[in-house]
Parts: structure tokens; sequence; C-alpha cells
């Protein structure tokens, strides 16, 4: 953050992303506006995650009703974060994009090695009752809440700062 | 609920209102019938006579294959499972003799006389608070006997395996041996208690001869004949929980005076008839360790071997017996039927994860039995909040109440259930069959049904291509059907049905009064429909002619067919179409790749890479059948498979048909009439009982264990529906189950756990069932009772299970090298924290004496071995055996029995039934003891092997295999000739028990040297060295290299 100093405070001026510097709103600034955005509804993603496998250890839902909702959800889920993850590398935003590298390159991980599966998803309902891999989805739940949370806050002030020293 | 039967934690509104209901119904007026009160008054003579002849202590445990005592099994309250309402004591509906309360003159003037009339509430208490002080820390201080290598009840008669003290052990460290123990181990196992019992005075043994007399009518309900001791006993015998020691306060003081006769050389012996009689159940293992030290050396040893190479036992091993008081493992589950890993729980998950053991369970819950007590009743008393069945090891805190030995909660007794139908005695709610016997089955009730019990459907699905009318199978099958057909298991509501495929789909209208079946054709596999559904799946016995006639010309039909492709996809799905309205059994015949339609598969073996371990397909390529299967088990079908193939077929995918949807799947490698006949007479033996075993439909299974515990993992063919719930669309007694459980939460506080599993059923005759079983076990703190209660095949077994997991999430090469590392792990963490003194050598405890042999024999399992040429579809059936055997078969396959036959004489021989069956040593798996000039029976559970030396005995050859000299003993010899010798007598009557003792029918190979499956037999030598396995002697060494490290 540039400290406005002098006259000049009047107009104050980012040294660094003022290519249009009468343009305020960045397309930057328009990236983690978007983001904000998604990662609030990655948010509901990852608490709709936790709550059907809670469900599912809980032996409310049967384990193939659960998968049949769980396994449309799993890819636009990681399109949409996939989705941002290429609007800021447009924006040229390298250090968020690096730190959402690598939850991009578990997802792509994930999906490869994904059961045999004739439909889109992930979760094959013969084993996902076991307990290794229900504790295991579970954990990854949680852990992409707080990822989510944490990028949330992180694209706020992101925003914040872009709008700010632009 | 989402489920038949078997509600959770919902369903305790509906049992209160059941026991509402029973309660009320009580007061109308019962029926007390003269038929009844003749049945119950010839009962007790007979089961006098019982009682005399079979003093034994373990009456009720009989072994499922024993046969009975042909008086108990009359008077046994229950009777053998094929008869289905077997219910003496409670009549069947509603006409029960149930007295009522007051006004039943027999039943009071037995009850007063000399029965102490079970205490009322007020009283009770006293009598438990007065004395737990006295009894329950004498029991501490004095420690009980340990029964660790106690020799099973179940196989008492039979066997005493353990290795005989003259080879006497260096005993290490603290134990301490007086001789006059080991007379425990030597004798007839059968009178072990007496042994037991000798050390104590007249007294005592009394004392505990009434114990068991008072069990012994309890089993046979002989009331009347109970002298008045007797009576207080059972009481004293159901004191299960370690909580409330209910003995009458007279009674404890009684032992006492006996121990002080003691001979005083026998220290330990004073505390054990106290104990036994005394202590309550949680206190005996306590102390347990300090106390086996003496009684069991055998068990304690730590054995070194890479010194000690003769292991194996020379009689088949028996399972541990778990480390509890007498009077609870005597009501214990059958090993057979339910057995743990480890019959020691360790406390806390710390504990089990520093032995590296796996804690599981191996179930076979749907087996045969002999005897089995069934009761009808319309209450089925379980415990309020966790919907346990009431059982052996609850705690009754009084008359009224009862304690759960899951959940803790304490429930009350029902009205009903005050009434003991067995004594026709009022106010005995412990000794009901339900509290006396750890495996029972209930009659169900309407509320354990979804919908009315469905009646019995089997669908035939039989491939017809050219592929498969080369082979012949057809011929075979059908006439199979056609002899079985009236041994189905059903009732007048059975349906058949059949349908053909090749690249269409035929269906067979068999309506009544149709002169001849008539055939229907599809020829639209894409989106198959069922052609007048109502026809296609008739009543057997109203359509018999039908059925008859179809199974006759179908062999012919498709002689001459050119049509070699095969939409087996569409032909299931139009199977599941025909069966999903009522659910039932498909039984699918198939013999190439499918490749039209849905569910096509492509070729993907490569047979250049069938010794490697990687790169090989064990996964499925298409979830067609695996999302079939799911739909099938929705709709209460099962999909058994039979796989009559030449060439690769892809059994990783389908498989899973019959995986998920609780089927069974059957191969036959290269199965063609003329050329393999040893594959069309196996085929007819396990049609024939495929055809005839006892079937369950729509049954679910969910186990339940004491609160701490809990499941990790299941291993079988089924699909799990909640943490604790397995779908069964069919059960079938051949299917065995494992389970991985975990501790959750540490067990500190309690120290007996139990495990329940119920299987609630729907019969071939319609009745909805369920069968109970339980199993208790002690809790154990220390790393050194956990090592020493290991039961080892049930390790092993569970750890095969798990590698055919891993196989498949990982590489096979993974799954060997984590069975290698099971080994390494749990004797590395025996070595460095069990054993102080670090010894050179490989340290084992005996219960874990045999686990690298049984590990390399799981290695050089067809499943698991590499470097030999195994098909691919040969290794997936074998992985699919693992999963679906019950484990005594399983062992069988993995580590065969080796005995040599041609020098069989009666000593030590069986006597059953007037037969003589001699009992040959089992010999260690290596070719060393064999020899040219015997004979050698390799017994591997499915299949026997006779390997004929070059220069066997004259005497053998002539006498027992009825041959001129060694080289006419034909190429494939399969039967052995019924001779009139006292050397083939002994020989058939010795291969007719083995095979007797298992449901299927295993065929007899005769090897000559130059036989081609000389080959398998000798792969089976798993002590030996092969080309790319190690010996055992070299396995050792790299064990010991990995645990010294």
């Amino acid at each position: 953050m540039v400290l406005p100093r002098g006259p000049r405070a009047a107009f104050p001026r980012c040294p660094r992303r003022c290519s249009s510097p009468a343009m305020a709103f960045t397309f930057a600034a328009f990236c983690y506006m978007l983001a904000l955005l998604l990662t609030a509804a990655l948010i509901f993603f990852a608490i709709w995650h936790i709550i059907a496998f809670d469900e599912l250890k809980t032996d409310y839902k049967n384990p193939i009703d659960q998968c049949n909702t769980l396994n449309p959800l799993v890819l636009p889920e990681y399109l949409i974060h996939a989705f941002f993850c290429v609007m800021f590398l447009c924006a040229a935003e390298w250090l968020t994009l690096g730190l959402n590298m690598p939850l991009l390159a578990y997802h792509i991980w994930r999906y490869m090695s994904r059961p045999v599966m004739s439909g889109p998803g992930l979760y094959d309902p013969t084993t996902i009752m076991n307990a290794d891999i229900l504790a295991y989805c579970q954990k990854e739940g949680w852990c992409k809440l707080a990822f989510y949370l944490l990028a949330f806050f992180y694209y706020l002030y992101g925003m914040i700062y872009v709008l700010v020293s632009s | 609920m989402s489920q038949p039967g078997v509600p959770s934690s919902g369903g305790a509104s509906t049992g209160l209102q059941v026991q509402n209901g029973a309660a009320s119904s009580l007061g109308s007026p019962y029926v007390n019938g003269p038929v009844q009160n003749a049945l119950m008054s010839s009962q007790v003579s007979v089961s006098q006579g019982y009682n005399s002849q079979l003093p034994g202590p373990y009456p009720h445990l009989m072994p499922a294959k024993t046969s009975l005592n042909p008086v108990s099994a009359q008077n046994n309250y229950g009777g053998s499972q094929t008869v289905c309402t077997l219910s003496n004591y409670q009549g069947p509906g509603q006409t029960l003799n149930r007295p009522p309360m007051v006004s039943n003159p027999v039943t009071t003037s037995l009850h007063s006389g000399p029965v102490p009339r079970m205490p009322p509430p007020t009283s009770q208490i006293p009598a438990a608070t007065s004395m737990p002080s006295g009894s329950f820390l004498a029991g501490v201080n004095l420690p009980p006997p340990l029964n660790w290598q106690y020799s099973s009840p179940s196989t008492g008669s039979q066997t005493n395996h353990c290795p005989h003290p003259s080879s006497q052990p260096s005993i290490s460290g603290n134990t301490n041996v007086t001789t006059n123990h080991q007379h425990v181990f030597s004798g007839d196992p059968s009178l072990q208690n007496s042994c037991l019992k000798s050390g104590g005075t007249s007294n005592t043994s009394n004392e505990s001869m009434v114990v068991h007399n008072s069990y012994d009518e309890i089993e046979g309900g002989g009331f009347l004949a109970t002298p008045q001791l007797t009576n207080k006993n059972p009481k004293m015998g159901r004191n299960v929980g370690y909580s409330y020691p209910s003995l009458p306060p007279g009674y404890q003081n009684t032992p006492l005076p006996g121990t002080t006769g003691m001979p005083p050389s026998s220290l330990n012996y004073p505390s054990g008839p106290l104990a036994f009689n005394q202590t309550p159940v949680g206190a005996n293992h306590l102390t347990a360790s300090v106390h086996g030290l003496s009684l069991h050396p055998e068990g304690l040893r730590v054995i070194n071997l890479l010194q000690e190479r003769s292991m194996l036992p020379t009689t088949p091993l028996q399972p541990p017996v778990p480390n509890l008081h007498e009077d609870i493992q005597k009501l214990n589950c059958n090993p057979e039927l339910f057995r743990c890993t480890l019959t020691s729980i360790p406390q806390t998950q710390a504990l089990l994860n520093k032995a590296k053991l796996p804690l599981g369970l191996l179930l076979h819950p749907f087996k045969d039995l002999v005897q089995l007590p069934v009761v009808t009743s319309s209450t089925i008393v379980r415990c309020r909040s966790c919907r346990t069945y009431i059982n052996p090891f609850v705690s009754f805190l009084d008359q009224r109440r009862w304690k759960c030995n899951l959940c803790y909660r304490v429930n009350d007794v029902p009205e009903e259930f005050m009434y003991n139908p067995l004594t026709r005695v009022y106010g005995e709610p412990h000794r009901r069959p339900e509290v006396q016997n750890a495996t029972i089955e209930f009659m169900a009730p309407s509320e354990y049904m979804l919908r009315p019990p469905q009646p019995p459907v089997y669908l035939f699905v039989f491939d017809v291509s050219h592929n498969a009318v080369e082979t012949g199978y057809l011929n075979l099958v059908c006439q199979s059907l056609l002899d079985n057909l009236d041994l189905l298991p059903g009732n007048t509501r059975t349906k058949i049905g059949f349908i053909t495929f090749d690249s269409t789909i035929h269906f067979y209208s068999l309506q009544e009064g149709l002169s001849q079946p008539q055939m229907l054709i599809v020829s639209d596999i894409e989106d198959v429909f069922i052609p007048m559904p109502e026809n296609l799946l008739v009543n057997l016995n109203e359509s018999k002619e039908l059925v008859q006639d179809l199974l006759k010309t179908l062999p012919q039909m498709f002689t001459k067919t050119l049509e070699t492709q095969s939409a087996l996809g569409p032909a299931l799905q139009a199977a599941f179409k025909l069966m999903s309205p009522t659910g039932g059994r498909i039984s699918v015949f198939q013999t190439q790749l499918p490749n039209l339609g849905v569910g096509a598969l492509k070729p993907r073996e490569e047979p250049n890479q069938r010794s490697s371990a990687k790169e090989i397909h064990l996964t499925p390529s298409t979830d067609f059948y695996k999302k079939l299967a799911l739909d099938c088990s929705g709709q209460q079908v099962a999909v058994d498979l039979f796989l009559l193939s030449g060439q690769y077929s892809d059994l990783a995918s389908l498989g899973c048909i019959s995986r998920y949807s609780a089927g069974s799947v059957y191969y036959y490698p290269s199965y063609h009439h003329q050329h393999n006949p040893v594959q069309v007479q196996k085929l007819q033996k396990e049609l024939h009982r495929y055809l005839t075993r006892k079937i369950g439909f729509e049954a679910v299974m969910r186990i339940r264990c004491t609160k701490g515990l809990s499941i990790h993992t299941f291993h079988g063919n089924f699909f799990v529906r909640s943490t604790d719930l397995l779908s069964l669309p069919n059960v079938n007694p051949d299917a065995g189950y494992a389970v991985q459980m975990s501790v959750e939460e540490n067990l500190t506080d309690t120290q007996l756990v139990s495990f329940q599993s119920a299987l609630l059923y729907t019969s071939s005759k319609g009745e909805r069932r369920i069968r109970v079983h339980t199993l208790c076990l002690p809790v154990v703190s220390t790393l050194n009772e956990v090592f020493l209660g290991a039961d080892v095949q049930a390790i092993s077994g569970l750890l095969a299970n798990m590698a055919v997991d891993r196989c498949i999430t990982a590489s096979l090469s993974d799954a060997r090298d984590a069975l290698v590392n099971a080994v390494i792990d749990s004797l590395s963490a025996y070595r460095s924290l069990v054993l102080s003194n670090q010894q050179p050598g490989l340290m084992v405890p005996f219960s874990l004496r045999l686990f690298p042999l049984f590990v390399l024999a799981l290695l050089k399992q067809k499943s698991f071995q590499t470097g030999t040429n195994t098909r691919l579809d040969e290794r997936i059936f074998a992985m699919c055996q693992v999963k679906n055997q019950p484990l005594v078969y399983f062992m069988l396959t993995t580590h065969p029995s080796l005995y040599r036959v041609d020098n069989l004489s009666d000593e030590g021989a069986l006597n059953i039934n007037d037969r003589t069956i001699p009992q040959p040593p089992i010999l260690q798996l290596s070719v060393e003891k064999l020899s040219r000039d015997g004979a050698f029976l390799m017994d591997a559970g499915s299949v026997m092997m006779l390997w004929v030396g070059k220069n066997c005995g004259q005497n053998f050859l002539n006498h027992v295999l009825g041959v001129q000299n060694y080289a006419s003993i034909p190429q494939t010899m399969t039967d052995l000739p019924e001779l009139d010798t006292a050397e083939s007598a002994r020989t058939i009557a010795f291969i007719s028990w083995l095979r007797e003792q298992r449901p299927f029918f295993p065929i007899l190979y005769v090897i000559r040297d130059e036989s081609p499956i000389k080959a398998n037999f000798l792969q089976n030598m798993v002590e030996d060295r092969t080309e790319s396995a190690l010996s055992y002697y070299e396995f050792l060494l790299h064990i010991q290299q990995q645990v010294n490290k």
C-alpha cells in the first residue's frame, strides 16, 4: 500500500497496476469479485458435502441415494474452481494463482484416480461405506471448507487491495 | 424404516407397543392343552435318560457335524432347523401353554417346592449388595484357572491337539510350572473339567457337578428331575455381568471349606473351584495372566521358529478358546460360526496399533446346523436403545430388569418373557432359551416385514451361443435341474422361469394349459422388454410338466446354432426386469466374453504378462455390472454366476454382478463335456449342492458390537447399506463374511465385549426368521495378553481379505508386501515390546507360531502368487473365493492338509456310528515328507489329491486302488473302487469322513508321477522353494532379518 503523500493525495496512483489509471475497476478486481462470489458457492458445496457424509455415517441415508446426489456436484465444483484459476491466470495474479494451484492439482489427481464409473462423479456406493474412505471424504470436506473460507477472505482482501491501489 | 426389519433406533417405539400388547394379551386365558402336557412329560422322562448318559460338561455346545445323540435331538426345545416351527415351549400361534400367572397348579407346585422362589426385587438387592465384597474380591485374589488352550469343547471328543508336554519347552522367565497341572492337557478333553475338579475336595467337585447337571437339564428340559440345588446354580450361571455377582449369600461360602483340604502341593488349585463357582465373569481375567502361566504353559511358550521347525500340529488346528469364565465360555458362540482374530480384545486403539495385528470378525452366519433352537414368540426381547437381541451375556439386575451388554442400557423384562416355556416356570427369564443359547433363531412377527414374505423365485439364464453349445454344458445342467426339481427349496408358491440368450434373448412361456413350452424371441437388445410377463415366471407345482418338457428339449434346441455373439448384458437386464416385482435368485450360465449390447467387454489379458505382478487388470472395466447388481440388490434379486469358459472372460467385470448382489461365483475353466470330464463331475456335484441347499431371501444382516468398538470394513459378497447393515438379497449356507473392527473409544471400564450378528431373512417356506449369533470376549490391557489370545487362522483369513482389497485399490505387489509386512510388524512388536530379554532367533508367541507359515501359504495361493502362469480369470476367481468362503474352507485351500494313507491303521481311529475312521497325522507340506514308496492324500478343501509314489507298496495298489501295478493306474482316476479289503475300507472311510465335513463335494484326483495335475499337487507344497517363491525356512530367515533390524 502506497500511502498518499503531499498534494498528489487527491489522485492516488498505483505504481504497479496503473496501465489504465482512469479505470479504477480493473480486470483483476473483477476476477477477485467473481472469485469471491464463486467461493461463497463453493463454501456451500463443501458444507453440503460434509453434511452428506455425516448423514451417511449416522445411517440416515442410503449410500446409493447419497452418491446419486453427490456425484453430479463434483464436476461443477471442480470446474468452478478451475474457472477462476484461469481467470486469475488471465489477470496475471500470480500469487493468488499459486495459492490455488495445489487444490487444482489435487482436483485433477482426484478425478483421474476415480473408480471405474460410467457417469460423472467420484463416489462409488459400494465402497463409500468403507470406514477409511468415509473418514477420508469427511476430512476432505473439512479441509476444503477451511480452504475456501480462508480463500474467501483472501479474495475479499485482494479485491479491496486492487480496488484501492488502482 | 428404510430396511426390512432389524429396525434400529426408530424401532424403539414399536418395541414398546409390542410389549404393551403382550402384556395385555396375558390377561386372555391361555389354554394349557393336554397335548402340551403330554409332550412335556415325555420330554422329561427322555431327558433324564439323556442326562445320565451324557454327564459331560458341554452338552449344549455340540459340534454341528457331530451326530447328536438321538435322544437329545428329540427332547431339545429347538430341534433341527429343517423343522419349521419347533417350538415345544411356545405353541404355534396362540395356543401357548404359558400358564396364567397364578392358577396353574402344576407349575406352582413345582415351583414352590424345591425351588427357592426367585426372590422378589427387594430381597434380591440385599443378596446382591451383601456379597460383592466377598466373592468379587475373592475371585480377584485367588485367581481362577485360565483356559487358554483349552481344547475346544466342540471338538473335544475328537481331538486333543495340544502338543504333549513330553517335549516340554523351555519356559520363559516368570513362568512357574508345576507338573501336576499338566494332566489338564492329557487324556480325554471331555474330562478336562473333572481334571480340574479333582484337585479340589469332594464337596467342591459336587458343587461343580451340580452346575453342569443343571445345564444339562436346561438343554434337555428335564426340570422335574433336578434336585434342589440345581435351581440355584443356574442363576449363578446367569451371572454374566461383572457388576452383579448375584450368588445367594449362603452359596459363596460353601466352596471355601473345600479349599482348605487341598493338597498343599498344588498351590494354584484352591482357587480353581472357588473361582469357577463364585467369580463373576468379568473378574477372572484380571488375574488370568498370572494364573494362566501355571496352568497352560504350552500356550505361553515363546518359540524360536528357526529352531523348532515342526510346529504344525498333527491334528487339525483348533481355534483358541477365549479366556473367559467357564460358565460364560460354555454359552459362547461356536467358533465355526463366529470368531474373532483376537480372542482378547485390546483395551485401546493404541494397544491394538502396537500389536500390529488386525482386529476383526469372521462369520459364517447361515451355516447348516444340526441343531438350532428356534423360538416362536410374539415379543422378541431387544434392547430399547441399541436394538440388541437379548442374549446369554446380558446381565439381569433383578427379575424384572436386564442390562444390555452392548450399550449398557437397563431394560425391562416384558411380562411374556418371565415365563420360561422350557421348564414351565414363571419368573425365570434368565433360563429362557434366548438367554441360554448364543446361536438362536427367532420367528419374526410382522413388524419385521416391509412386504409379505416373498415366494421362492428361481430364474435360470443360459448362454446358448455356439461356444456354449460346443462345451455341452446345457445337457448336464438341464439334467441336473430335472433331477433336483423336487429338491429345490420352496413350497407351493415356488416360481421358476428360464431365459436363454445368444445375440437375441429367448423367453419361455410356461403357462398352465399349454401343450408345450412356447418360445418368445426378443431381438431388440438395445431396449429390452418383457413379452407377456405373467407367464414367464410360473408356479413350479402347477406347471411342473411343462418345465420338465422344456428342460428335456432345451439342450437339443440349439445344437445347430451358428450364433457366436453373446448379449449377456441385455439378458441380465431382462432377467432383472422379470424378477424385480418379487425378488429371488437368478442363476446365469455364461461361457464366453459378452460382446454384444450393453455390458459388452473387450479382452484385456496379455498372456505373456501373466506371471508378473504388474499391470494386470483386477479392476472391472465397466461399471455396468456393478450398477445392475445394485439395482438387483434393491429389488431383492441375487445373481449367481457360473462361468464355464475356455478363454479369458473378464471375471473381474462379470463378477461384480454377483459380488454386489450377494450371489456367488462358480468358475470352471476349460469346461468341456468330453475333453474335461473332471470339470463335468465337479459341475455336477456343485450344481446338486447349489440347487438343493438352503436359501434365505430378502435378507439383511446387522452386526452390533459393544459401545467403543466400531466396524471398519466388511468383506464378502453383499451391498453395505449403512455402517453396520449388509443387504443380502439372497443368503446361502456356503457364504462367509469378514468384518474389520476398530476400537473407537477406550474400553477401560468394561471387561467383556460382545458382538452380535443378526440375520433377518425369509426362508424358502415363506417364514420371516432372524438368526442371531452372539460372541463374548474379554478385554485385556497388556500387549502380552493380546498376543496370547491371537487366533492365527482368523488373522490369516482377515489378512487375505484385506490383501484382496489392496490388490484392487493398489496393486498385487503392494498386497504381497503388505502381507509380509503384517508378519514382520507384529513379530517385531512382540519382540521389542513384550520380550524383555532379546534373544537371537525368531521369537514368536505360541499363538502365532503358524503365522509366518500361513502368510507364506497365502503368498503362494492362487490369488497372490507371482511367477507362475496363472490365468487372470483363475486369479480373480481365487480372490472371489477368499472373500466369499467361510474361514475353515479357505484355510484348507490355502494350507491344505497332507496325510499319508498307504499305511492307515485303526490306531487312534475315531468311531462314529459304528464306522471306524482312521486318523493319520497331518504332515508338513514339504516334499521331504513325501516318499516314493508311499501314497499321500492332500486335502485342499474343494479338491483332494492322492499322490501315489512310484514304488508304492503292491498292497496299496491292489487293495485300495484295485490295479495290478503302478503303470496301470489310469491317467485320470477320480474314484476309489470299493474293494472288499480292510485297506480299501479304511481309505474310503477316511476320505468320505473328510468329505462329510463340508457341504460341497471335493473331487479326488489320483495322481501318478506323470499326471499333468501333479504340478498342482506340488504347488501346494508351500514349505518348499519354487522358482519364484521362498521356501519356508528362507522366508523365516527373511522375517528374522527384518524383525531384528
